[in-house]
């Protein structure tokens, strides 16, 4: 550990807020809420990083990002550099700097935080990032010369991208094949652009293409092409299959298709990939609503809220959870965002029927519950309370109650198993290796819906994998 | 990019385009749709895929002009591209020998049974075809389905071509005349459809139909397609678009199709309002170069 005296004086200056959009001004915007740090401030609270000897902080990231160099880059002022630092393990800092649940990894662990608050790691992370885009200082790193190997990437996702920036910094060609027409998965169509900017997932992605990433759109791997001929037909020595959580579970009670009623992903990928808020400059709809109901407690329902908040029309927007607020997976300061533009939580309350007019969503009847013994979950257990029905007037409800895995590529590809919940079965963990030779996989696909960084840390480790399996073999005749 | 490399334009503002998509065209099978996407700004919309060459690695694709995309494509033209063009979607028709297949396509929905018609009659299948239209100006593709068909029977509202009625009171009459039917496609308005169920449902003949609900990924992913059938949500886009139209609710899809109308019209409005402007100032200018 650093000198005492030193590290005393460290202690004694705060966590450094990060400027934000005054809620009442933002409640009714699209732009980034956190503002970001200025020089000055992220020098200062850069400062405040005590450089250990043994950092934990980096035991708490997935991609094992240098936390106390980056951060010693940023307190000497050499803030490209720290982009630079960060990208050697972390090919999308800007994204994780804004998007990763950094008070449960890196920030938790913070030895600083013992006693104080820990380093803001994440507010640094994001500066270091956009100071080097802002600024145009994105160099492309010297890439060793090529290997002849030749991996496809299905999902252009935070777990597909993490496998790509690493490939082909290895040297290998590097092919993505992405489903939607524009790459970043949930980055782009799930994650609305007042949290992250559209403009920094292309910024990021445009980097990957910089570093001689192929990526083609509109590829729905297992209808236009299978996993099987691109490792029989197209010559691809490997392939990383990451294409997520992608599909909506509905609740399964009355008037679920009336219309106006959306899974979290209709809403907010019409919002944030096809910018239906900017309708008819954009072509793609959405409707005038003024009441939205979002039933659930994740970080997609409070990406939805916020969402409707936003649109010109709405008027008041609920969270329907059913179970207590220290139950709800949502980000603290995500919920306390939401709480702080004005949306009304409905806290240990479970929708029972969505009601309608004509076709048409009237409100929400729910029903009020308590809390019993603790479930698989480890949460207790939401037990609905008798007679307790009541209803909520809304116009709109979103269902943001989690994703399932889409089984089109485990269908689609022989020697793939998958497990009950349908996630692709991987039979080393370290690598993502599957039970089928030459496949790996990795993030939401096989895990089930859960973070940004969780499925770039599996991405990571499955490049690794993919890179000794790939490199164990000799190059294939094209 | 995707480029168009013909148009054509048929009746009732119904155009065929085939457009340039090699790797498309090499997988699509009968039953199978695209969704396009024509610009930057522009929505995703599902089209139903009426043909492919997989030597000219080409598919072709019979769009009407109703809302603004359609129309913004009308008035694209062969050399022009469209931006986005993902597929083949959904699951293929089921294709066997099940005996005598009656195929009812009503209105442009004829350009969507076409290539399901072709593969029950390289099964072996006995085709009988029935097509409806208002009139006999809006009815296209009569040649190309007698070429598929054992049979073609037509029927138009106003009576001006074929037997004047609805395509079911044809069905009707073939049922009534002991024709042994083994399946029922139909594919037309929902309207259409839901009539064919009704008529063939007292008779216990299968019959498939293809729904074309709002969609937005067609991978499954977002749900906007969802469709009841049986007790059952099914996804039209990874599920369908074909389902038993004995198990479809087509009172919720009719109520979910016309989730976007004012909207559709707003947009439409608005294209057609710019589109005009622009006619008028290439004739204005037009002129000025004349008189000048």
């Amino acid at each position: 550990m650093a000198d005492t005296t030193q590290t005393t004086k460290k202690t004694k200056i705060p966590r450094q807020p990060m400027p934000e959009q005054d809620p009442e001004v933002r409640r009714k915007n699209f732009l980034e809420v956190p503002l970001g740090y200025t020089p000055a401030m992220a020098q200062l609270e850069a400062s405040r990083c005590i450089q250990c000897k043994n950092p934990k902080c980096i035991l708490g990231c997935p991609v094992q990002v240098k936390i106390p160099e980056f951060i010693k880059l940023i307190a000497e002022g050499d803030f490209a550099g720290a982009a630079r630092k960060l990208k050697e393990t972390n090919a999308l800092p800007a994204v994780c700097g804004r998007v990763c649940p950094q008070e449960d990894q890196c920030e938790k662990l913070c030895v600083v935080g013992l006693k104080n608050e820990p380093v803001a790691i994440g507010r640094l992370e994001r500066f270091a990032a956009d100071y080097e885009r802002m600024n145009n200082l994105v160099e492309i790193p010297e890439l060793p010369p090529k290997t002849g190997r030749k991996v496809a990437i299905i999902g252009a996702g935070p777990a597909g991208l993490t496998v790509a920036g690493d490939l082909a910094k290895l040297g290998h060609e590097v092919v993505i094949f992405e489903a939607l027409h524009k790459p970043g998965g949930v980055l782009f169509y799930g994650i609305p652009q007042f949290r992250l900017p559209k403009e920094i997932v292309e910024a990021e992605v445009d980097y990957l293409r910089k570093l001689g990433v192929e990526i083609k759109t509109n590829y729905v791997i297992g209808k236009i092409k299978s996993v099987d001929e691109l490792m029989d037909e197209e010559g691809f020595d490997a392939v990383f299959v990451g294409t997520g959580a992608g599909l909506p579970y509905f609740m399964g009670i009355p008037g679920e298709n009336l219309n106006a009623v959306y899974s979290a992903n209709e809403f907010l990928t019409r919002i944030n990939l096809m910018r239906a808020w900017d309708f008819p400059n954009f072509d793609t709809p959405m409707h005038a609503h003024k009441r939205v109901a979002v039933v659930g407690g994740g970080n997609t329902a409070m990406d939805a809220a916020r969402t409707a908040l936003r649109l010109p029309t709405t008027e008041k927007v609920y969270i329907v959870y059913r179970r207590s607020r220290n139950e709800m997976p949502a980000r603290k300061e995500e919920i306390e965002h939401g709480e702080a533009e004005g949306i009304e939580f409905h806290m240990l309350t479970n929708p029972v029927k969505i009601l309608g007019k004509d076709g048409w969503v009237s409100g929400i009847e729910c029903v009020k519950m308590e809390l019993g013994e603790p479930d698989s979950s480890g949460r207790r257990r939401p037990i609905p309370i008798k007679d307790s029905n009541f209803t909520i007037e809304v116009d709109a409800v979103v269902i943001a109650i989690g994703n399932g895995s889409n089984p089109l590529i485990a269908k689609t590809t022989s020697g793939l198993k998958t497990n009950k919940h349908g996630n692709i079965e991987v039979v080393d963990v370290d690598s993502g290796l599957t039970t089928r030779e030459g496949v790996f996989a990795g993030g939401d696909i096989v895990t089930g819906a859960a973070t940004v960084i969780e499925a770039m840390g599996a991405g990571k480790k499955a490049a690794i994998g993919i890179h000794n399996y790939i490199m164990s073999k000799p190059p294939r005749k094209k | 990019m995707y480029r168009i490399l013909e148009k054509n334009d048929l009746a009732a503002k119904v155009f065929r385009y085939v457009i340039d998509a090699k790797d498309i065209a090499k997988k699509a099978k009968a039953g199978q749709f695209v969704i396009i996407k024509l610009d930057e700004k522009g929505e995703r919309i599902p089209i139903t895929i009426a043909d492919m060459d997989r030597e000219k690695g080409t598919i072709t694709l019979y769009v009407q002009a109703v809302g603004k995309t359609t129309t913004q494509l009308s008035f694209y033209k062969p050399g022009d591209t469209i931006l986005d063009v993902v597929g083949p979607l959904g699951e293929p028709s089921h294709i066997e020998k099940f005996g005598t297949v009656v195929s009812i396509g009503g209105g442009f929905g004829i350009a969507a049974i076409h290539p399901i018609v072709r593969e029950y009659k390289n099964a072996g299948n006995k085709t009988i075809s029935i097509i409806g239209a208002r009139s006999k100006e809006l009815l296209i593709m009569e040649d190309e389905m007698r070429k598929i068909s054992d049979e073609v029977l037509i029927a138009t509202d106003d009576g001006s071509y074929g037997k004047k009625g609805l395509v079911t009171d044809v069905l009707k009459e073939l049922i009534n005349n002991g024709e042994k039917i083994d399946l029922v496609l139909a594919i037309g308005p929902l309207v259409m459809m839901k009539a064919v169920a009704d008529v063939t449902r007292p008779y216990n003949i299968k019959t498939m139909v293809s729904m074309n609900p709002i969609m937005m990924d067609g991978t499954g992913m977002c749900g906007a397609c969802r469709v009841t059938v049986g007790n059952e949500i099914k996804f039209a886009c990874v599920d369908g678009p074909e389902f038993d139209a004995h198990l479809v609710n087509f009172d919720e899809v009719m109520n979910r199709v016309r989730m976007y109308v004012p909207e559709e019209k707003l947009a439409l409005e608005k294209f057609l309002k710019k589109h005009e402007c622009k006619l008028d100032k290439a004739i204005s200018e037009m002129e000025d170069s004349r008189n000048g």
